[in-house]
């Protein structure tokens, strides 16, 4: 293994938490320099983030040992560990890609200014050490820095509603977060360890032993699993979401809706197949009952309060609800087939609401609307965006071949395997449910003429600037936007590759 | 079994503590309607999560853990640092968070002209 390799998993971290001030202090003397500074930064994180990804394909895990320590006395699990893996370098890949992509939005679009670009910064940091650590207690940290750097993104809106979401949801999280640390501290009592690999191996004997340190285990998986139900936006505990998606300005939306739950998200999966194992969760009674339950109520719910909503972005939002849900669903249902598909729909969601975030972002600029009534006519004005809306949308309902076919797909196989029916049904009926939202969005933009709606907030905006405000909108927000469709599109074929991709980990998760 | 119980509020009051206070400060993130007492209720709902590792690490006996420049083997009993350092690092996490919960309840306030959230969704719901 290449020393490079070894060093990036911390570099990746602290690089862009060093960077963060870089804007702010250029910007005591240079006014538009966070731009260029957050580019630069993105775009070599996603060069390093390939480059790890390769060198873990050739040796499988890389693990950097921060400071060496424990490592020179031959103790592993000692020291703080930064460890990519085949199912970390898939989420770092998806956040450096998704950070850097949305930045050509924020260019001409987004809000401005140094500040921005330093909880920018702030925010990618925190994701990529919350996807590559390898210790409970670093990941509520780094749960708190992607959490902090968040609330201030969303705050940055011009409405005052920003900061009313924005506090909303930092009550909330915080919650999420004491809680899970609550969990980690039943875990260190019940194990005295923290390091997740070494939890991995510790919790089986703990559990085998059983009586007061397997209460102890049993309570810490449940305040974890909460912790993480509020950070991931599960039913009943999504309410913050819609607010957060609605009010965060347009160009925060797509990393806020791509990334933040979504590596959430990854870490409870990481803790739920690497800290207390496959065993663990079956032979715990009611716990996948539960976790399969809480899953799949937030499909139904979230996407039946999306077919009721007017606002575009609020319908999106309560469409990542049960998304995710879906996710926690194959989570609880413990077999290799459904994990897969969970990780599939984990990227496919990241990609296709980051896009589908864009494009509402583009047409709230170039063309004023943001209701659905409002998205009339859309197709014959705005060819591009309507047609990737179009798109993203028939791959979100999961029509093949696209990626959120690929995810349903492996999941419900999964269910049929794990023999819990209902989750095959869930899946379906929300199908169902996504085409009522979607179709409704597709009929406005192809099918209704403009004429028919006089909303006052399109005609005043037309009417007063229409001609200026299509300038607004840049080759770069188009050529993303077009990106992620294709993407989108074509990682639906990539469906056996990463099921390849991912093997090593499966096998050793679910064959001990 | 009122014995048992009494026996486990005896030897483990840092625990019951930490609920009851676990208990006030959910209480007052849900029932006060003021955004600056919320936040109270945050910081009162971490504390006890402190509380709680400190009660984890303390064993029976033990001194604060500084290894003395001459060690008598096995007559050292000290309390786990391992919690303390995890804590240090939650309080500034804490405060943190405090701080940027405040600078939006400074904006709420610059905006609406109010802390208070019943009147809060009122004049939202106006607009």
């Amino acid at each position: 293994m290449s020393s490079l390799a070894e060093l990036l998993p911390a570099l990746l971290i602290a690089a862009p938490i060093l960077l963060a001030t870089v804007p702010i202090v250029l910007g005591l003397r240079f006014d538009r320099t966070g731009w260029s500074v957050a580019a630069i930064t993105t775009t070599a994180l996603f060069a390093a983030t390939v480059y790890l990804a390769g060198a873990v394909y050739e040796t499988g895990q890389v693990v950097h040992v921060l400071g060496n320590w424990g490592a020179e006395q031959g103790q592993q699990g000692i020291g703080i560990e930064l460890v990519a893996d085949e199912f970390s370098v898939l989420i770092a890949l998806l956040v450096t890609a998704v950070a850097a992509g949305v930045l050509a939005y924020t260019r001409v679009g987004g809000p401005r200014g140094n500040t921005f670009y330093a909880g920018y910064l702030l925010l990618v940091g925190g994701l990529l050490g919350l996807s590559m650590t390898g210790d409970v207690f670093n990941m509520f940290v780094f749960l708190e820095i992607v959490g902090l750097a968040t609330y201030a993104m969303i705050a940055s809106g011009d409405g005052p509603e920003s900061a009313v979401a924005a506090l909303k949801y930092l009550i909330l999280g915080t919650v999420g977060a004491s809680m899970y640390l609550i969990g980690v501290g039943l875990l260190f009592m019940a194990t005295g360890a923290l390091n997740i690999e070494v939890l991995g191996r510790v919790v089986p004997e703990v559990a085998a032993a059983g009586g007061g340190d397997l209460t102890l285990l049993r309570g810490a998986f449940a305040f974890i699993f909460v912790g993480f139900a509020l950070k991931v936006a599960q039913w009943p505990l999504h309410t913050w979401q819609p607010d957060a998606y609605q009010h965060a300005p347009d160009g925060v939306t797509p990393v806020i809706a791509a990334l933040v739950s979504t590596v959430s998200a990854y870490a409870l999966g990481r803790i739920m197949y690497n800290v207390f194992g496959p065993e663990f969760l079956v032979a715990t009674p009611y716990l996948t009952e539960i976790v399969v339950t809480v899953g799949a109520i937030s499909v139904l719910v979230g996407s039946g309060l999306a077919v009721i909503q007017r606002d575009v972005k609020r319908m999106f939002a309560y469409s990542s609800v049960s998304q995710f849900g879906l996710v926690v669903a194959a989570y609880g249902l413990v077999t290799q087939t459904a994990f897969v598909g969970a990780v599939i729909h984990l990227i496919g969601h990241g990609v296709m609401k980051a896009g589908l975030f864009i494009a509402a972002g583009i047409v709230a600029l170039g063309y004023g609307a943001r209701t659905v009534d409002e998205y009339a006519d859309l197709a014959s004005n705005r060819p591009v965006v309507a047609a990737s809306t179009g798109v993203l949308l028939i791959a979100l309902i999961g029509i093949p071949p696209s990626v959120g076919f690929i995810g349903k797909w492996y999941i419900a196989v999964g269910a049929v395997e794990a023999e819990v029916w209902p989750v095959a049904i869930v899946i379906f009926l929300s199908t169902m449910l996504t085409l009522a939202y979607a179709a409704r969005l597709l009929e406005k933009m192809y099918f209704t003429p403009a004429s028919v709606v006089e909303s006052p907030h399109s005609s005043e905006s037309v009417a007063a600037d229409g001609g200026e405000r299509l300038e607004l909108v840049s080759i770069g927000m188009l050529g993303i936007l077009v990106v992620l469709t294709l993407s989108a599109v074509l990682l639906g074929f990539a469906g056996g590759a990463f099921f390849e991709w991912l093997e090593p980990f499966t096998t050793e998760v679910f064959t001990e | 079994m009122i014995e048992g119980a009494l026996d486990v509020l005896a030897t483990r009051y840092a625990y019951a503590l930490m609920f009851v206070l676990m208990g006030i400060g959910m209480y007052m993130m849900i029932a006060n309607e003021n955004l600056v007492k919320k936040l109270i209720g945050v910081n009162l709902f971490q504390t006890a999560i402190f509380l709680f590792f400190v009660a984890v690490a303390y064993v029976e006996g033990g001194q604060a853990p500084i290894v003395p420049d001459d060690p008598v083997p096995g007559e050292l009993a000290m309390a786990s640092p391992l919690p303390h350092v995890i804590v240090l690092t939650a309080i500034v996490v804490g405060i943190a968070l405090t701080a940027v919960g405040l600078a939006l309840i400074v904006r709420i306030y610059a905006e609406y002209g109010t802390l208070r959230e019943d009147t809060l969704r009122e004049v939202r719901a106006d607009e």
